[in-house]
């Protein structure tokens, strides 16, 4: 690093790297927008088709409200469903995969599993098990509950491994068996981040139950999808509003479990407005 | 967690509990709307069981029909699709950085100690967060047509939410110390911002941009399947004309795509954050 004129070093220069990185970017920024085809021709149409697009959503049209219902109760049992199922697999599994108390023949397979699990996107495995079970809501949750096995695997796994060995060694000290291991020098220590998580794979499954009905695993998507496709964007502005509000309210009842649980709130400060402000760290995703 | 409380039983001893009466009645009440949600959606849910009788001889049959893998189609038209699933994924992400900047200054209510302008900034990330990548896409698609252009802004677009949300956070997070220095020493706001925050939230900026990109390349994989470019498009073609051992060859490529950009991710985070 060189002084500057005051004979000091000048602690904000970037570094040599810093810099080449930055052209690096730069570089990149030109060459990938060179190949999206931008031209000033396209903006303008697509402006145009904007406008057109947003005076043909307002005003938002229920006149199929028994569909769009529909649509969001098959979500609703999707996302609920493939949370118990995904929730219920994923401790074992989790479980088998921790190193600090699994042997390896094991953790191996168990996090094979895992990384298996959480390598596709949910949509494309929805396609995979379309084909395998036929279109409608099987297909979604089984696609749901593999993401869901996936993703609390993988952080269950992650919290049993950080635990304390002390209570671990106590339990074991008295010679309970592995059970009792399990449940009262294990789970005791996980339980509150386990919450944290099922919660929010809750909220996530929920988003994305609304989401592989386009490729035909049942719920509101399909619905949705087959609107875009017929250019009815009146009926797609009332599924948007609908699905955006499910999601809101999905996740005003996960805050609201973590609060019961973690934070041993009663029913009462659920419902008062002043309850305190639960601040959720947030995990993978959101 | 609160204290245990401690209650006097009818003989006047006094009995030990974990959870005050209050909180035992909340906890059975959610305990109770999971099971009641659990059983309402099995005997809702509309499921053929023919299908899933017949579901392990359906997967066999997928299996057989995908290997062996096509591998002389990943030349010619998968690669290409690949690059681009990547560029629609880094450009998205650039992009959401560039614009969820403002945004996430604007959410800090340090920074900017005006409760409306924090609101209305709020609802900007909460309304990209709340719409689900592929319907920015089909959206996009409509009004720019199909192809890259269309996922890249769909991408972006689901992204400033993420990272707004994130970098105010860390912004109402950063020191008042440095700030309060520059203030005194008569700094303009230009510099309070370079000197004052960013040298303390620049470290979480860098650790949520990369993160995104994560997610992003994965995301980008299936916003094809709406016309909104990349891999997903080449994968959408090839299972309508039902040419599994192509599909077989895409989804390897996402497979390794996806965990090529874990590994970057992760070293790049020991490395430089």
């Amino acid at each position: 690093m060189s002084a500057d004129a005051a004979g000091r070093d000048d602690p904000f220069r970037a570094s040599r790297w810093a810099r080449v990185a930055w052209i690096a970017l730069a570089v990149y920024v030109v060459y990938a927008s060179s190949r999206m085809e931008i031209s000033w021709e396209r903006v303008v149409t697509g402006l145009e088709n904007a406008s057109r697009f947003f005076a043909r959503m307002f005003p938002p049209n229920f006149e199929r409200w028994e569909l769009l219902l529909k649509g969001l109760l098959e979500s609703l049992e999707i996302a609920v469903l493939s949370s118990a199922f995904g929730i219920l697999l994923a401790l074992p599994v989790g479980l088998a995969a921790a190193r600090n108390l699994m042997p390896a023949w094991a953790t191996w397979p168990a996090r094979f599993v895992i990384v298996a699990c959480r390598s596709f996107h949910p949509v494309i495995v929805a396609i995979l098990f379309v084909k395998a079970v036929g279109f409608g809501a099987l297909a979604g949750i089984l696609a749901l509950t593999v993401a869901s096995i996936g993703f609390i695997g993988k952080l269950f796994t992650e919290a049993i491994e950080e635990i304390s060995d002390k209570q671990v060694e106590a339990v074991r000290a008295t010679g309970a068996p592995f059970a009792s291991v399990l449940a009262f020098g294990v789970l005791p220590q996980v339980f509150s981040r386990f919450i944290g998580f099922s919660t929010y794979q809750l909220d996530s499954n929920l988003r994305n139950s609304t989401m592989v009905g386009i490729v035909g695993a049942g719920g509101i998507g399909g619905t949705l999808f087959a609107a875009f496709q017929r250019f009815d964007y009146d009926f797609v502005c009332a599924i948007l509003i609908a699905i955006i509000s499910l999601i809101m309210v999905g996740e005003v009842m996960a805050t609201g479990v973590r609060k019961v649980f973690l934070e041993g709130a009663t029913l009462a400060d659920l419902f008062s407005r002043s309850g305190r402000a639960v601040r959720v760290r947030p995990l993978e995703g959101d | 967690m609160p204290a245990a409380q401690p209650a006097a039983d009818a003989h006047g001893a006094q009995r030990w509990r974990r959870f005050t009466s209050g909180q035992r009645l909340a906890r059975f009440a959610v305990h109770l709307a999971i099971v009641a949600a659990i059983v309402a959606a099995i005997r809702s849910v509309e499921v053929i069981p023919e299908f899933l009788v017949d579901a392990p001889e359906q997967m066999l049959d997928l299996f057989t029909r995908m290997w062996p893998p096509d591998w002389a189609h990943y030349p010619d038209t998968i690669h290409e699709a690949l690059m681009e699933t990547i560029h629609i994924a880094s450009l998205g992400t650039l992009l959401a950085l560039v614009l969820a900047l403002p945004v996430g200054v604007l959410a800090a209510n340090n920074l900017v100690p005006s409760t409306p302008v924090n609101l209305f900034a709020k609802l900007i990330l909460v309304s990209s967060r709340s719409v689900n990548s592929l319907v920015w896409a089909l959206l996009f698609v409509g009004i720019f047509g199909p192809g890259a252009l269309a996922g890249t802004l769909a991408i972006a677009f689901r992204s400033i939410g993420f990272v707004g949300k994130l970098f105010g956070e860390a912004l109402e997070e950063a020191q008042a110390g440095p700030i309060e220095a520059l203030t005194a020493a008569g700094a303009p706001w230009t510099s309070r911002m370079t000197f004052g925050y960013w040298p303390q939230v620049e470290p979480a900026f860098w650790s949520i941009a990369l993160f995104r990109w994560d997610i992003n390349v994965r995301e980008s994989a299936v916003l094809g399947l709406v016309g909104a470019g990349g891999i997903g498009m080449a994968l959408d073609s090839a299972m309508n004309l039902f040419q599994w051992d192509r599909v077989a060859v895409i989804l390897i490529a996402i497979f390794a795509v996806v965990v090529l950009a874990e590994i970057v991710v992760t070293q790049v985070r020991k490395r430089v954050i």
